[in-house]
């Protein structure tokens, strides 16, 4: 694929979406996409990912701001002229037509001659493993597979950048892993700049080199999944990406790096202030996750009685309410049946480490 | 039925509910259909002789053969106008906004709201020698003596394209309709221009509409009797005219019979071409 113009970097300059209805989709967002890497668009249903799916490969024209691939502004250019690969969320393969056919579509675009077109074409479906489908028409196919056939469909016109509306969503979880890996492999393989949207967080967190959470049309953060999961900064992107507590509390003493915060359920904590010192005296949101809290027999932490346990597999989750009248949930890893507590048990929960938790200025 | 079996095909409960329809076909439709076959086998009027005899007639006589090919040529020629103007109307209106539809929808349904006759009479007042379109050329000095307009086969085909259009509209709205708009842009995304995406993906979806509304408009237009008779005048004999001429002037019930029989097979042969046609294009519409 020496001749691909595949990992073109791909910026999104002070994108900013209104519909004609009014509704004000996406707000000033900015990327910086390097060439070859894998996005995950991250936001809830609603904030604007697809929308700015379709400004990337040209469906929508933005209100305002830039998108520049390469170094090419091509705000101008129609979809066709984009080299943008676009796999839909319901597939869109075109139902009269064979599954070479649909592979070889872009291709008989281009001009390409039909012997050059169906070696390409099974070329393609022999790299996402369907290489004996080419004659079936779309609905014969499974739902993965016609996936597959979209992938490949959208990869043959060697598209400078792929994107990916919610791929996976329509899957089950098996066949869903099996997808994201592949995705994966075939990106790694041909270099693509690739943006994935998705509602669900794991899938963005697996897949993505960096991970780009919206919320109404805003970035709240873009940042590597560790940055989001671990260094949120943003209390959205805290409770959004992964679960967690959200406990009140007053700051006791902040510096840039740590804050001291004492929490309305007792006991007194150590967090790190999402966006820089914090003042004292001053109310916060604490978060911390279900994981990073445990059970402890001394008199540290803060008192709360055990209410709902739920076994999730490998992991068993524990409601507790505390002193303050809120619940908190406390993670534990499942060890035989010996760690089972009873409905009603009085307990103490204490942080795993100092500085597990977030401390974001509360709003009110 | 409460207890049905679970094998029980489920298309057998309906059954009982077409009964009143098949009883009115049967009277209504089926019976006169064989009264009319029994007297075209009649060699003469009286009804006295049996025999094939107006068949052969109808056959050998080249006056009645081309009544018979100007009729089937005038659908096609009616249902290939239809088509070429019929396509974009429904094409557009699956690209504008709710309120335009509206505004496309009624035009498209507002022949159907005024009779016939009225729509007809119409098309006389705009084609006649000193008619709307004669006269504005007229006085924009484009000709000098007025064109022949009425009592002609375009001035047939133009009124009957504009009376039967909704027969052909309504299906290409309905088979657009169905058609996912995803495709269109994943066929633009695959670098696709829009005549490609046209005639690679939106005319083949779209074939089942193109088949029905085809099918539909042909029936009706060799079959208008009111339109073909008073635009074509005396100078245009289409099948309709010839058989009433036959049943009510001349009062020969066997030889109109006849022609109603062999107009009848005409049209069958035809529509079935077209639904042939539509099953050989691999016509889906997103079924
Ligand atoms: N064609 C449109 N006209 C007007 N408003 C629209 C249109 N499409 C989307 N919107 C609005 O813009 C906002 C963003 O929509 P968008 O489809 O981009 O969300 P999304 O993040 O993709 O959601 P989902 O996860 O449900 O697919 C929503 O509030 C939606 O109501
Ligand atoms: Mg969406």
């Amino acid at each position: 694929m020496a001749d691909s113009p595949s990992g073109r970097s791909l910026v999104v300059d002070a994108v900013t979406h209104r519909y004609p209805s009014g509704a004000l989709a996406v707000e000033n967002i900015n990327l910086d996409i390097k060439g070859g890497e894998i996005i995950a668009l991250l936001g809830p249903s609603g904030c604007g990912k697809t929308t700015l799916l379709r400004i990337i490969a040209g469906f929508i024209a933005q209100t305002q701001g830039r998108i520049i691939i390469g170094d090419d502004i091509v705000d101008a250019l129609p979809p066709n002229r984009r080299a943008v690969g676009i796999v839909f969320q319901n597939y869109a393969l075109f139902p009269h037509l064979s599954i070479s056919e649909n592979v070889a579509y872009g291709l008989a675009a281009r001009g390409i001659d039909k012997a050059e077109r169906q070696r390409e074409a099974q070329r393609l479906l022999d790299l996402v493993q369907l290489p004996s489908m080419g004659e079936r028409l779309p609905r014969q196919l499974s739902g993965g597979q016609q996936q597959r056939v979209a992938l490949a469909r959208a990869l043959a016109i060697k598209p400078s950048i792929l994107l990916l509306d919610e791929p996976f969503a329509a899957l089950d979880k098996n066949l869903r892993l099996d997808m994201q890996i592949e995705v994966k492999r075939l990106q790694r393989v041909s270099g693509i700049t690739t943006l994935i949207v998705t509602h669900d967080q794991e899938e963005a967190l697996s897949m993505a080199d960096r991970v780009a959470v919206l919320s109404h049309g805003r970035l709240e953060q873009f940042g590597t999944p560790s940055d989001v999961y671990d260094r949120p900064q943003t209390l959205f992107v805290n409770t959004f990406v992964g679960s967690s507590n959200r406990m009140p509390g007053t700051v006791v003493s902040s510096d840039r790096t740590a804050a001291k915060v004492r929490l309305d359920a007792g006991a007194e904590i150590i967090a790190r202030p999402a966006a820089g010192a914090l003042a004292d005296g001053g109310r916060v949101t604490v978060c911390i996750r279900p994981e990073h809290l445990q059970f402890v027999s001394d008199d540290t932490g803060f008192a709360g009685v055990v209410g709902m346990s739920l076994p999730l597999g490998a992991t068993v989750v524990h409601e507790v309410k505390t002193a303050d009248g809120s619940g908190v949930k406390v993670s534990q890893a499942r060890i035989g049946e010996t760690h089972a507590l009873e409905n009603g048990a009085a307990v103490r929960v204490a942080p795993l480490a100092p500085a597990l938790a977030n401390a974001f200025p509360a709003t009110l | 039925m409460g207890a049905a079996p679970a094998s029980r095909d489920v298309t057998s409960y309906g059954m009982g509910l077409a009964v009143p329809l098949a009883l009115f076909f049967l009277v209504f439709f089926v019976a006169p259909l064989l009264q009319l076959l029994w007297l075209s086998l009649h060699n003469d009027t009286a009804g006295l002789h049996w025999g094939i005899g107006q068949y052969l007639h109808f056959l050998t006589d080249p006056f009645s053969l081309s009544v018979l090919g100007s009729t089937l040529l005038l659908g096609a020629e009616v249902t290939a106008v239809c088509l070429v103007l019929g396509f974009p109307i429904a094409w557009l209106y699956q690209r504008v906004g709710p309120r335009l539809q509206t505004v496309i929808i009624l035009i498209v349904l507002l022949p159907l709201l005024t009779s016939v006759v009225v729509r007809t009479f119409a098309w006389i007042v705009i084609l006649g020698r000193q008619g709307i379109i004669n006269a504005t050329l007229q006085s924009l000095g484009m000709i000098d003596t007025p064109l022949k307009l009425l009592y002609t086969q375009f001035g047939v085909v133009i009124a009957l394209a504009q009376v039967q259009m909704p027969l052909m509209t309504l299906p290409l709205i309905t088979a657009l309709g169905r058609i996912d708009p995803n495709l269109d842009d994943a066929s633009c995304s695959l670098g696709a221009g829009s005549w490609r995406t046209f005639w690679r993906i939106v005319l083949p979806l779209s074939l089942p509409g193109v088949i029905a509304g085809c099918t539909l408009t042909y029936a009706a237009a060799i079959t208008a009797f009111i339109t073909q008779s008073l635009i074509g005048g005396g100078q245009m004999l289409f099948m309709p005219m010839y058989l009433y001429q036959q049943a009510s002037t001349l009062q020969n019930w066997p030889f109109a019979s006849a022609i109603s029989i062999i107009f009848l097979l005409a049209v069958l042969a035809v529509v079935s071409v077209f639904t042939t046609l539509g099953r050989l294009s691999r016509g889906y519409g997103g079924a």
